[in-house]
């Protein structure tokens, strides 16, 4: 069984413009059912992808593999080349480096300003002081807050918040933008801008993977929509729509 | 590691400090207080062993010879001594004119005169010094066994209370080192994890970002050796002040006692408390904090 699903993998070419490949991927924790149960998901450079389902779908299970906080039980995953099954821990951070990370509640510092913010993502993977006074005003330019860089978080509304955990995610130029229900804590107007935003910054190049539970925005952006029940892919569609649960 | 990480990475550590007020007060004041007791305690430690170790080295074995034993002798026996007794720190030839000498200086003063030859003829002898009180009874038989001697002077009792009282203070001394060092880590320890837990998500917002485990930690390890400095340094600066206002008032007040009591300078109490204070506090800052960031490194 091992062996074979070794063969299978290696037989299978990797196309060089699909970063992201799942194969037969499952995922079980100590005691229940899998969260996910052999998966296979294959993701182009440059798509822009909504992943939607129910709570227990296996939505947060798949974005935490991707992000490589946990490894698969089985099946293979390989992001941007890397083999995320057999990754070793000192390198986890370099393949880090190549996503941009955006929550649903955000995770700004909020003892430090919109600027420090923004700047601390850089300042973390070492880009010399010169690099970063040029990077983060350009940046907060593209989200609108140029503005605003010296105000604290707290004075910021949520779509603000957002925008700058978008800036965040976006300053050391991701080859992947990875969006955990962005608009989750957001009113629609907000979570309009923040969705066009993310057009914009996929039509610049960016692959985009956008979870989330907003039926309007789903149906509205006509994008690749991946709908998952109980652990496995129960639709995927180009210009897909937002499943209803019965 | 790029130069403007390296002051990154220093300012953050800094910052930290005031990011994170009460948690830094928590840990500079468990970490001065332990070192306030321990420079406390050390002082008082060091002078008693002082006094102690001061009073030991009066303490002398006196050897009387048989009559018409010679000075040649007498020396013989001495470079002996000195040759093949280790425990022996110093030896003085005191002889039977000295011991005279000695004698009507401090019982008889001008009523001496009336000595023509000296009474002490055969009271010529050796001063023995001891660099360990506690081998003196070793010592005493084995002299007590040469031929030529007649008779052995020793202060058994001040002997055996010095070296008991030294063991005493070492045991009592080691023993109150280990609980406060045992306490201040308990203590330390909570502190620290009290501070990262409210730092947590940092970590975790670094982790997702590419930060290395050596980025990640470093401030961190800023910060904690940051506090030990300053929780040790706090300590030492009262410490300094409080000894040497208490060797002035306790010489003026107990002046008595002033011969007894022979207090050692600050600066020679401080030439080791220094070194150990600052080495314990900033090592318990830097291991305390390495080791919590560590558990929450794997992300």
């Amino acid at each position: 069984m091992e062996r074979g699903y070794r063969k299978k993998r290696l037989n299978r070419q990797i196309p060089e413009d699909e970063i992201i490949t799942l194969e037969n991927v499952t995922k079980s924790y100590s005691s229940g059912a899998p969260a996910l149960n052999g998966v296979n998901l294959h993701i182009k450079r440059g798509e822009f992808v909504f992943i939607v389902g129910d709570s227990g779908s296996g939505k947060s299970t798949l974005i935490k593999l991707l992000l490589r906080e946990l490894t698969p039980t089985e099946g293979e995953i390989t992001v941007l080349g890397y083999n995320l099954k057999r990754i070793k821990h000192r390198k986890i951070p370099k393949f880090r480096r190549n996503l941009g990370i955006v929550f649903q509640d955000f995770r700004l510092l909020k003892d430090r300003n919109v600027y420090e913010n923004v700047a601390f993502a850089q300042r973390i993977v070492q880009t010399p002081t010169r690099e970063i006074k040029r990077n983060v005003p350009s940046i907060l330019a593209t989200v609108n807050l140029a503005g605003k860089y010296k105000n604290k978080i707290n004075q910021l509304s949520g779509g603000e918040q957002q925008r700058v955990a978008l800036a965040r995610a976006l300053v050391n130029k991701p080859t992947i933008l990875l969006a955990d229900e962005p608009t989750g804590n957001l009113d629609p107007n907000n979570s309009w801008e923040i969705m066009k935003l993310m057009e914009q910054i996929n039509e610049n190049g960016t692959t985009v993977i956008v979870v989330t539970h907003n039926r309007e925005i789903v149906n509205a952006m006509k994008k690749r929509v991946i709908t998952m029940k109980k652990g496995v892919i129960i639709e995927d569609e180009e210009e897909g729509m937002y499943i209803d649960e019965d | 590691m790029r130069i403007s990480s390296f002051f990154y990475t220093l300012g953050q550590g800094i910052k930290n400090l005031g990011r994170n007020k009460w948690y830094t007060l928590a840990s500079i004041a468990t970490i001065g207080a332990c070192l306030f007791l321990f420079g406390i305690f050390y002082s008082i430690v060091t002078n008693f062993q002082h006094v102690v170790k001061t009073a030991e080295e009066g303490v002398s074995v006196t050897v009387f010879f048989n009559e018409g034993v010679t000075e040649e002798q007498i020396l013989a026996v001495k470079s002996e001594l000195e040759k093949n007794r280790p425990e022996v720190r110093e030896i003085e030839y005191v002889s039977a004119d000295a011991a005279w000498e000695g004698f009507k200086e401090e019982y008889l003063g001008e009523y001496a005169d009336g000595f023509t030859e000296n009474p002490l003829a055969d009271s010529a002898n050796l001063q023995i010094y001891l660099k360990d009180v506690s081998m003196q009874p070793a010592l005493v038989t084995y002299i007590e066994s040469i031929d030529v001697v007649r008779e052995v002077n020793r202060s058994e009792v001040t002997a055996n209370t010095l070296s008991g009282l030294n063991k005493l203070i070492a045991y009592v001394s080691a023993g109150i080192i280990i609980i406060l060092l045992l306490v201040s880590i308990f203590l330390i320890s909570n502190t620290v994890t009290m501070g990262i837990a409210v730092r947590k998500d940092e970590i975790n917002i670094m982790k997702y970002i590419g930060a290395t485990d050596f980025f990640v930690r470093a401030p961190f390890v800023v910060e904690g050796i940051l506090i030990g400095m300053i929780g040790s340094a706090i300590p030492l600066i009262i410490v300094y002040f409080v000894y040497t206002h208490a060797i002035t008032y306790v010489a003026s007040k107990f002046t008595m006692l002033s011969s007894l009591l022979n207090f050692l300078p600050v600066e020679v109490v401080y030439k080791e408390l220094l070194p150990i204070s600052l080495a314990i506090g900033i090592g318990i800052g830097f291991l305390g904090s390495f080791a919590t960031v560590r558990k929450h490194l794997h992300v």
